[in-house]
């Protein structure tokens, strides 16, 4: 499902004297089947612009189109919009209430009124891809699991309602190294085998470089620069100015091109340098 | 200045009074010199947190003795001056915060030790300096980045003076720029003003500059070292589901390529001579 966004522009707390633009006109084009990664320091935006998406914040002006529908209309069915584009919130743990893992999960295909053989199945279905084993967690109370089994849980519940947008804020915030390698390869599987369109907010570059296939980067509520993240990760002063980084692995083959080592530029992953980095040394041998 | 003697804690898994009991900490001997900056990795539930609380009396051994600058955690009378001695720094910056205004927030510690105002205002002023925000001190909390609200809770803890500092990862809801702050002037309190630094975190690249590293499994410390010993045995660590530092990572892939570098490299400019040395 494709995302479409023109002059997006959202002010906070409009004609008082604290008024804020938040979104400062923002048009950008996501693809069916597209993996995102939405990258920007503490408030420059990302937030409030996911929550646009899904019709949690109204857009002071400007258009989204989902699927081609334009959302930002009066009278919108905002059930509907939901139901395509699910938002995992950061620490989205704090969102269970229910008493046993089944019942929170299921609570938001029960919503959409769906049959109980169709909730049964969605909810296994979700619990699978998060790695949380049905029989024997569906009747535990989801405040006896650990943090990154509730982080889990309440991913599921979001998965559930089958949503063909997956937004997902941060959601390795928090986690020890190997919960945030799951759950970032149960997105990067989920993603390969339906193809839906994933937005994945993150302050990790590591992650990102690893996993998506173009990255939007906010400032001051800009879209300032887009493309994929070899091409973004270039830019290395220009992301150092609005507060980010690059790769380590990134910041190393600067460094090594400063002593003259003549070594390929747009080096991401630690994959990748591992294999320049040994044809550069076994070139020299030769 | 920290001292935990082969200490327990149990917890109860529900309010129920027959429920089993959890145990959080299974004997746990973990000394921590004046000065020292320690910093405590370990995954999700592996007892890092229930340890930190341990150093300033919010948690108190099940048995064995925490002994904080000569005073056992255990005598309730000494609480305030523990808590004035240890001081701790929650992963949240929002639930950290209590007043209005920045620097009635650092206050608001010295306030409750009965300190004349005349002094608190002096401490205030240091502490904000400290951290570098003393410009935002007339500044609204909710107006700061999350670096900036880190730094300001952090201020708040040296405003009581603390001789030490126990941070439970303060990094960990922060942009790449709020972390270096944050990083940055932990490095710094602890190396211009001596202050003993207990940070648990789970980014690897913060523990590269640590004295020491101690690494925590179900309850235990498994594992302690300098960065470089710990991080070398890249095998055991993620065995224990963790990570090393990304350049300790590339140096043990190079070497499975048979490219004979160094294991125990943690740094990118250690990588750099590294590389410039073999070619």
């Amino acid at each position: 499902m494709s995302i479409k966004i023109e002059n997006l522009v959202y002010k906070y707390m409009t004609g008082t004297p604290f008024e804020k633009t938040a979104i400062d006109d923002v048009s950008l084009e996501i693809k069916d089947g597209e993996f995102i990664g939405l990258i920007g320091h503490t408030g420059s935006g990302k937030s409030t612009l996911i929550q646009q998406l899904n019709g949690l914040l109204k857009p002071t002006s400007g258009k989204i189109y989902i699927d081609g529908e334009d959302i930002t209309v009066k009278g919108i069915n905002l059930k509907k919009i939901r139901q395509k584009v699910g938002l995992v919130f950061q620490y989205p743990e704090y969102q269970l209430f229910e008493e046993t893992v089944f019942k929170d999960v299921a609570f938001g295909p029960q919503n959409l009124g769906l049959s109980d053989d169709e909730i049964l199945k969605r909810v296994k279905r979700a619990l699978k891809i998060v790695g949380i084993d049905f029989e024997k967690y569906k009747d535990k109370s989801p405040f006896d699991l650990s943090g990154g089994q509730r982080r889990r849980i309440a991913i599921a519940g979001i998965l559930a309602m089958e949503p063909k947008i997956l937004i997902l804020d941060e959601p390795t915030a928090g986690l020890d190294p190997k919960g945030r390698d799951e759950i970032l390869e149960e997105i990067r599987k989920l993603h390969k085998e339906y193809n839906n369109t994933v937005i994945l907010v993150s302050h990790s570059m590591e992650d990102v470089a690893k996993l998506v296939d173009r990255l939007i980067v906010m400032y001051k509520g800009k879209n300032i620069l887009t493309g994929t993240p070899r091409e973004v990760f270039k830019e290395i002063e220009t992301l150092e100015k609005i507060g980010l980084a690059v790769p380590q692995v990134t910041y190393l083959i600067r460094e090594l091109r400063k002593r003259g080592i003549d070594i390929r530029e747009d080096i991401i992953t630690v994959k990748e340098a591992q294999e320049e980095i040994v044809r550069l040394l076994r070139r020299d041998k030769k | 200045m920290l001292w935990a003697n082969n200490i327990y804690f149990y917890y109860k898994k529900s309010d129920d009074e027959n429920s089993e009991k959890g145990i959080a900490l299974k004997g746990v001997n973990l000394n921590i010199k004046k000065g020292e900056f320690v910093v405590i990795i370990g995954h999700n539930g592996s007892g890092k947190s229930t340890l930190a609380k341990h150093y300033n009396a919010i948690l108190i051994p099940s048995s064995g003795d925490v002994i904080v600058d000569g005073m056992n955690t255990k005598d309730g009378s000494k609480l305030w001056n523990i808590r004035q001695k240890a001081g701790m720094v929650f992963q949240n910056p929002d639930n950290q915060i209590v007043a209005t205004i920045v620097e009635e927030d650092v206050a608001f510690g010295p306030e409750n030790l009965g300190i004349p105002p005349e002094k608190i205002r002096k401490r205030v002023d240091e502490s904000l300096s400290a951290v570098n925000m003393l410009d935002y001190a007339h500044h609204g909390p909710h107006l700061l980045s999350g670096g900036q609200k880190q730094r300001v809770a952090i201020a708040g803890v040296l405003a009581m003076r603390p001789e030490c500092i126990i941070l439970d990862e303060p990094t960990a809801m922060l942009d790449p720029s709020g972390r270096r702050e944050v990083i940055d002037t932990i490095k710094r309190l602890n190396k211009e003003e001596g202050i003993t630094i207990v940070l648990i975190t789970h980014f690897m690249e913060e523990a590269v500059e640590a004295d020491r590293v101690v690494v925590m499994e179900e309850g235990k410390v498994v594992l302690e070292g300098s960065p470089r010993d710990v991080f070398s045995k890249v095998e055991e660590i993620k065995r224990l589901g963790l990570d090393v530092p990304e350049m300790t990572e590339l140096a043990f892939e190079l070497r499975k390529s048979n490219i004979n570098i160094r294991e125990d490299i943690l740094t990118i400019e250690e990588m750099v001579d590294e590389i410039c040395r073999l070619k």
